[in-house]
Formats: C-alpha cells, sequence, structure tokens
C-alpha cells in the first residue's frame, strides 16, 4: 500500500506544555486508520496538525515533519488553504453553517473557485447518504436537521471538495446509535476513494470500520498495525490494558 | 428571636432594593409625562401636523413660525452622516480587534477604544471648533466649517466607542465551530470573516449601530458647538445646521416661561424622545434576537 499521509519526527507544544513527542506515523492511501487512546493523549492534536488547523493558535509549535505523499505540508511556499482543500476534515460536533443545506456544500466550492451548480452539490450529498432526505428542503436552514443529518451533512461539505484525505475528529460522539451506524456505513463507502483518517473513543467503532489502529498514550505512538491484530493480539501491555478496560 | 430578626432584616432589603427599582421606572415616566404635559399645551395651539412638517422655525419673529422639518433634517443629516462615517470605521475596527489583532495589541486597543467614550463631548466640541472646522473651510473653500459635515465627522468619533465596542462583542460571539468549518474547507481570513463571521454577527452589528444613531441623535454640546446653527432647511452637507436637541439647549435659556416657544422646545423634546427610543428599541430588538440565535 502506498503512503499517502506521514509524519516524521513530530512534536507540538502548546506553550510549555508537550502534547505530542516524537511521533512517527504514515497513513496508506485508501484505507481507514483509527487513531484511539484515552483523552489527552494527543490523537486530535495529531489529527489537527495534518490540515494545519494549529496554525489558528498563535501558542502551537510544531517541530518535524508532515507530508501529503512527497509535499511537505509546512514548507513555507505551500499555501494552507490549498491543504485544507485537499486535507478534508470533519469536526467532533456537527459544525454546519447557519445556512441552507444548499448554501453549506456550496460554500467551500465557491470559496475554491470551484463549480457550484445543482449537479455537483447533489452528488456530494448522495455520496454522503443525504440527498434522498433532503432532496426537497434544499433550501431549508441546515441546522434544522437532526444531529446525524447534519454531521453526514458535514462529510458532503467535506466530500464536495473532492480531497485526497478526510480527517475526521470523532465524528459520532455526539449521535445515537442508528446515527452512529449511518455514519459508518458511509465512511467505509468512502474509503473506496478517500485516504480517511478517524479518532474514536469507542472501540467496537475502531474495530468496525478501520483497516488499522494506531494507539496512543500521553502524546506517544504505542502500537500500530492491523486493526484485528491490535485488538486481540496486542503487543504492548499499555494496548491490552486499554482495550480491556483497564482504563481510559 | 434570632430567626424573626434574619427574617425581618430579609424584608426590609427586599422592600428597600423594590423601592429603588420602581424609583427609576417612576423617573422615566414622570420626565415622559412632563414632555407630554407641556407638549400638550402647545398643540392646543399648534396642530402637529403643521410642527412636524412646518418649513420654517421663527419663533422669535413677529409672526412666530413653529416649523420643525428644518431641525428634524438637520438632525436627520449630521445623523447619517456620522453613521456613514462611524459605521465603516467601527465595524473595520470590530473585525480587527477580534479577528487579527494579537493578544498585546488587542489589551492596548480595547481600553483605549473605551477611554475615547469618556472625553466629554464638550472637548469633541472644542476640537471641531479648532481643528476639524478650518480643516474642511480650507479644503471646500468655504468661509467657515461650521456645517453639517463638521457635526458628523465629531458625532462619528462620539458613536464609535459604541459601535465597536458592541460590533465586536457580537464578532466575538460567533462560535468558534462556524471558523474552523470555514478554513477547514480552505477558506481564508477574510473569506471567512466576510461569508461567515460578519453574517453570523449581523444582528448583534446591527444592533450596534442603532445604539450609535441613538447616541448621536441625542448628542448636544457637541453638535451645539460645531454645526452653526442656521434653523434652515439644508440642502447639503457644507450647509450650517440646526439639530433638534441644539435647539432646545440654546433657546431654552432665554425663552419667557410659559409661553408658546417655551411648550414648542418641550414638543421638540418628545419627538427626539421618540426619535431615541425608537432606535434603542430597534437596536434592543437585534440584541436580543442575537442573543437567542446563538443560546440554540
Amino acid at each position: 500500500m502506498k503512503t499517502k499521509l506521514s509524519a516524521e519526527n513530530l512534536n507540538i507544544s502548546f506553550g510549555d506544555k508537550q502534547v505530542l513527542k516524537n511521533i512517527n506515523v504514515s497513513f496508506a492511501e485508501k484505507e481507514i486508520t483509527a487513531l484511539i487512546g484515552p483523552s489527552g493523549c494527543g490523537k486530535s492534536t495529531l489529527l489537527r496538525s495534518f490540515n494545519r488547523m494549529h496554525d489558528l493558535s498563535p501558542d502551537a509549535h510544531i517541530n518535524g515533519i508532515l507530508r501529503l505523499e512527497d509535499l511537505d505540508l509546512y514548507a513555507k511556499n505551500v499555501p494552507v488553504t490549498e491543504i485544507r482543500k485537499r486535507i478534508g476534515m470533519v469536526f467532533q460536533k456537527a459544525n454546519p453553517f447557519p445556512k441552507s443545506i444548499y448554501e453549506n456544500i456550496a460554500y467551500g466550492l465557491k470559496i475554491n473557485n470551484l463549480p457550484h451548480d445543482k449537479e455537483v452539490i447533489q452528488k456530494a450529498l448522495e455520496e454522503a447518504y443525504l440527498w434522498d432526505e433532503v432532496k426537497n428542503d434544499l433550501k431549508m436552514p441546515a441546522t434544522r436537521l437532526s444531529g446525524g443529518q447534519q454531521q453526514r451533512l458535514c462529510i458532503a461539505r467535506a466530500v464536495a471538495l473532492r480531497p485526497e484525505v478526510i480527517l475526521m475528529d470523532e465524528p459520532c460522539s455526539a449521535l445515537d446509535p442508528v446515527s452512529t451506524l449511518k455514519i459508518e456505513e458511509l465512511i467505509k463507502h468512502l474509503k473506496k476513494k478517500y485516504t480517511i483518517v478517524i479518532v474514536t473513543h469507542n472501540m467496537q467503532q475502531a474495530q468496525r470500520i478501520a483497516d488499522k489502529t494506531v494507539f496512543m498514550y500521553l502524546g506517544e505512538v504505542k502500537e500500530e498495525g492491523i486493526t484485528s491484530d491490535i485488538f486481540n493480539h496486542p503487543k504492548n501491555e499499555m494496548t491490552s490494558n486499554y482495550i480491556n478496560g483497564h482504563f481510559g | 428571636m434570632r430567626y424573626r430578626t434574619r427574617i425581618l432584616i430579609d424584608k426590609l432589603f427586599k422592600g428597600i432594593f423594590k423601592t429603588t427599582g420602581f424609583l427609576v421606572l417612576a423617573l422615566l415616566g414622570g420626565i415622559f409625562a412632563m414632555l407630554v404635559y407641556n407638549s400638550v399645551s402647545f398643540f392646543l395651539d399648534i396642530k402637529p401636523l403643521d410642527f412636524i412638517t412646518g418649513m420654517e422655525w421663527a419663533p422669535t419673529a413677529k409672526v412666530p413660525k413653529y416649523g420643525m422639518l428644518p431641525l428634524i433634517i438637520s438632525t436627520t443629516f449630521v445623523t447619517l452622516g456620522a453613521m456613514i462615517i462611524a459605521i465603516p470605521l467601527g465595524i473595520g475596527t470590530a473585525a480587527f480587534i477580534s479577528e487579527y489583532a494579537g493578544k498585546r495589541l488587542k489589551n492596548i486597543l480595547k481600553p483605549a477604544i473605551e477611554m475615547l467614550a469618556a472625553i466629554p463631548s464638550v472637548v469633541i466640541g472644542f476640537l471641531g471648533i479648532v481643528v476639524v472646522s478650518p480643516g474642511i473651510a480650507n479644503m471646500a473653500d468655504l468661509p467657515n466649517g461650521l456645517n453639517a459635515l463638521n457635526g458628523a465627522i465629531l458625532l462619528a468619533i462620539m458613536a464609535l466607542p459604541t459601535i465597536i465596542t458592541v460590533a465586536e462583542d457580537a464578532i466575538h460571539a460567533v462560535p468558534n465551530a462556524y471558523k474552523e468549518a470555514s478554513y477547514g474547507v480552505g477558506a481564508t481570513k477574510w473569506q471567512t470573516l466576510r461569508k461567515v463571521i460578519i453574517p453570523a454577527a449581523a444582528p448583534g452589528i446591527i444592533a450596534a449601530v442603532m445604539l450609535g444613531v441613538g447616541r448621536a441623535i441625542g448628542e448636544t454640546m457637541t453638535v451645539l458647538m460645531a454645526t452653526g446653527n442656521a434653523s434652515l432647511i439644508p440642502s447639503g452637507m457644507f450647509d450650517s445646521v440646526k439639530t433638534m436637541t441644539a435647539t432646545i439647549a440654546i433657546e431654552m435659556g432665554e425663552v419667557p416661561y410659559q409661553t408658546t416657544h417655551y411648550y414648542a422646545l418641550y414638543a421638540i423634546a418628545t419627538v427626539l424622545f421618540f426619535m431615541t427610543l425608537f432606535a434603542n428599541l430597534v437596536g434592543e430588538f437585534f440584541i436580543n434576537r442575537f442573543r437567542k440565535y446563538h443560546a440554540v
């Protein structure tokens, strides 16, 4: 498998607090990789470093090399907007804009000077398994959708830009089991086209959808590998304790 | 016994606070009643419609004329001019403080703007007479610069702190999630500000503007000093104007007690009261809508 996204000797600190310690990790193309670990272990920080979301926090210090294929994501001549277009993101809490469903998808397309006619928007919504539910209400404010629908709308918004990678930060943590299942179906189906990295607290979820799993603890990668290996034959004692629910 | 004292004190303070609360209401009601009572005396002499639409304000002429249209137009000119200057400046500053300025700069700018609000209006008026007015006269080649434009510039300065503070609160209150969503699809800071942050903060920004309008309409000392006070219908920003507030302030000192002229000034005050009340109500309406919207 070809490596799509990678971090080399990555250290991140906020002020005096070091959050990530010498991370070396890579994510294969068109696979789903789950990042698991207890709260505060740095999974979200690692995820957000790939589309440079930390640029928004002035006290973040980032050391190391992050790459999308061969492209150095933090190189001076690489525009951050281009990176975020190629590496999409879905956030923990569904965050549609306070605009119509249609406008929510069109926004990113307009921003990037891409065509935003109805077919493009329909295609994105179809790909996010949302079209059938909203096709008659495209003018409706997105905030009136249910939580699960809102999250699928956010996925559609990311997908509409035809990114190469989609980062997902606990996308189901605020959803009920039925909505969660729908989104998991969707993620598995998106894998055909996109490389997906997903942070999750839900170990069953990781086992259901992820090809590979990375276990993190206190800012370090403790173990990584094929999901079934990690869960059935963990090599690291910490991993075994975590997946068996001894802490977390 | 102890217990009874405690209950007694509790009741006593409830009574005191109730009194102070109602006292404020009574004050407002009292002022309003006084305005209306004296205005009614005026409207027994002059028809309200003639008063509002009359083209000439000459209460001391041989045949006195009580038309306040020139005054309303003057106030409108000065206020509108002030807003045209203050709105872009205010929103721009608010956006800068909230979205662009670093922590240190923010800590200097915010108190500085609050200090601006603390400058007495007479000082601003003075500034108008010695600095802004000669500047306008020079640039526009006029004998003097005491005109509507001068007043508008000064009122803009005075309304700015209100507009900036309220607008900044509104922009600052836009949920981070919206910003992240926008940056997440590759938007630049400017695109995010223009297409996501400002629309989301719009009710708060409108409230800021309306509160600024209320401030500008009601301001007296500055316009009295700076606008030349000619009670004619102005034809442009370079004409001297006499606002409603300035008229009351100037004429109240010289008018004979309980004459039609005396009551006329009350009538102006009543109209003014309703104008500022309207501006403030619109402002409050939008502030509430903004709060509701963000509570969801």
